[in-house]
């Protein structure tokens, strides 16, 4: 039984029956079948599904570096594959990403990367984009660190210097694919309590990318599970085994276990 | 019966495959035709990064003057001694200046220039960009709003065009003499009658031809090696990961070095 009320009309993203499928002609994998789902504002998103199932091509698709096959994806109720060079540019000036590893710079130091979008986006001064970038670093627990380089880093490290500088430009809207990876139990948990932090303090939509099941769980005010082409959204994970998609109540019995049935 | 039935199925396969794989061709191209055109559009967007631009003229061009220098001096020398025992043999030495110095300026200088930089530095470029792409490196640029090109791959156009001529010229320098040096001081060439047959023979045109060779041999390599590493993800065969970043870059070197020597011959017979 899926929650149908979790589709606010305050949507920062719509997926309209989006399809979109990888591979060659005669080798086509369709990844997600006429998809369809509101991500509302202000609120955190969590995107679960096993390895394979699209969720990262979600991300993709809304920042636009993928292009549906058919179907609308609507960000701030403009469609992003409509969008000239400069209309996606600023487009994506509403976004914040985490990426999956971060994807620092290697060739810049830590200061560099967080300030790299102030530099290249903004007007400020080189003192105004010092004492920013140094607030970030106070409120990140990162001071001491800002000469270092990527490779010198730890995993949880680079995740929230990946954090600090998805969040430089204020953005409205921040996107996460898979925050957790790599990282240990402790770790993990500290990266979900920073997210919850600088969410409840900056206000921004979150939208995050995950297959830590059922942790992840405890961050949603709204969960979309995707299995095998089928999608289903919810605002509470208890109902999650009641879904009416088939493929949905199979992959809770699977990942989930007892822990929520 | 089994044949007939099996026959037409294997033409098919055939024609498919080859089908197949001139789209792949045509897309390819079209895919690095368009990067072309966005790299030479990235040289006048504001604003231009001047740091990286001097960075990356310190790594292709100063960064090469060892390997071009060795290379031309070998190449020079070389050329001094084969082209004496050629020459000697109808008693006329006295044209070596002007074979060494024609055969560097025209032929020798920019093609070695070419290739050399294609090793050291669009192998190194092309490996760069390949692990920015898998690393979502180039992603996250986008994501920010800020223009790949512009950042850096279009200041890596310019260093090659400013680099892989002057690089030329120094090859031809220092080639000219090593052959002076082999021709002269070791096979007792007259050093008057060497410097008078290269001051008749090189004309303006000659020089012309090196320049050009070397600007788009330039923009040959810089184009393939950044190009290929650019889309190290969309090339059939790559793999994945580490893998297909190494593939990508023997890929790019191979490609371009055989671009090079296909266009060198070319513009010498269109520009000769």
């Amino acid at each position: 039984m899926s929650d149908e009320s979790a589709l606010s009309p305050e949507s920062a993203i719509r997926f309209v029956e989006v399809c979109k499928s990888f591979g060659e002609r005669s080798r086509r994998h369709l990844v997600l079948d006429r998809v369809s789902f509101s991500v509302p504002s202000g609120k955190t998103t969590v995107i679960a599904g096993g390895s394979g199932q699209g969720k990262s091509v979600i991300l993709k698709l809304i920042l636009g570096l993928l292009r549906p096959d058919s179907g609308q994806v609507l960000v701030d109720e403009r469609n992003v594959s409509d969008q000239g060079y400069k209309a996606l540019q600023e487009l994506r000036m509403l976004f914040g990403v985490l990426f999956q590893g971060a994807a620092l710079f290697d060739s810049l130091t830590v200061f560099e990367n967080i300030a790299l979008p102030l530099r290249e986006r903004t007007k400020l001064t080189g003192t105004e984009i010092h004492s920013r970038v140094a607030a970030t670093l106070e409120q990140l627990e990162l001071t001491g660190h800002e000469d270092k380089f990527p490779a010198q880093l730890s995993g949880g490290m680079k995740k929230r210097v990946g954090l600090a500088r998805a969040l430089q430009l204020e953005p409205k809207i921040v996107l996460f694919d898979e925050p957790t990876t790599g990282l240990d139990p402790v770790m993990s948990r500290e990266i979900y309590e920073l997210f919850a932090r600088t969410q409840q303090r900056l206000g921004y939509t979150a939208v995050i990318v995950s297959h830590d099941i059922p942790q992840i769980f405890t961050l949603a005010d709204q969960i979309i599970l995707l299995n095998k082409g089928e999608l289903d959204v919810f605002t509470d994970a208890s109902r999650i085994p009641f879904s009416t998609k088939p493929n949905i109540r199979e992959f809770a019995r699977l990942v989930m276990g007892q822990q929520v049935v | 019966m089994n044949q007939t039935e099996q026959h037409p199925t294997s033409v098919f396969r055939i024609v498919g495959g080859i089908g197949d794989q001139a789209l792949y061709i045509l897309t390819d191209l079209g895919r690095m035709g368009i990067f072309l055109f966005f790299a030479l559009i990235g040289l006048f967007k504001h604003p231009f990064r001047f740091k990286e631009l001097i960075k990356q003229l310190g790594f292709i061009g100063a960064g090469s003057i060892t390997v071009i220098f060795f290379t031309a001096l070998s190449s020079g020398m070389v050329l001094g001694l084969q082209g004496y025992y050629s020459l000697h043999k109808f008693g006329a030495e006295g044209m070596l200046g002007s074979a060494v110095s024609l055969t560097l300026i025209m032929e020798l200088g920019p093609v070695l220039t070419a290739l050399m930089v294609t090793g050291r530095a669009g192998s190194a470029m092309c490996a760069e960009i390949g692990i920015m792409r898998i690393s979502e490196q180039i992603d996250a640029l986008e994501c920010m709003a800020i223009d790949p090109f512009r950042y850096f791959i279009s200041p890596k156009f310019l260093a090659a065009l400013i680099s892989v001529p002057l690089l030329t010229a120094v090859f031809d320098v220092v080639g000219i003499m090593g052959g002076y040096l082999a021709g002269v001081k070791l096979m007792g060439v007259n050093s008057g009658a060497f410097f008078a047959g290269m001051q008749q023979s090189v004309t303006n045109h000659d020089l012309r031809l090196g320049v050009i060779k070397s600007v788009v041999f330039a923009l040959l390599l810089v184009w393939i090696c950044t190009g290929r590493g650019y889309f190290v993800q969309k090339i059939r065969g790559a793999g994945f990961g580490a893998e297909s970043v190494s593939k990508v870059t023997t890929q790019a070197v191979v490609i371009s070095s055989i671009s090079v020597l296909i266009f060198d011959y070319l513009l010498t017979a269109v520009l000769l």
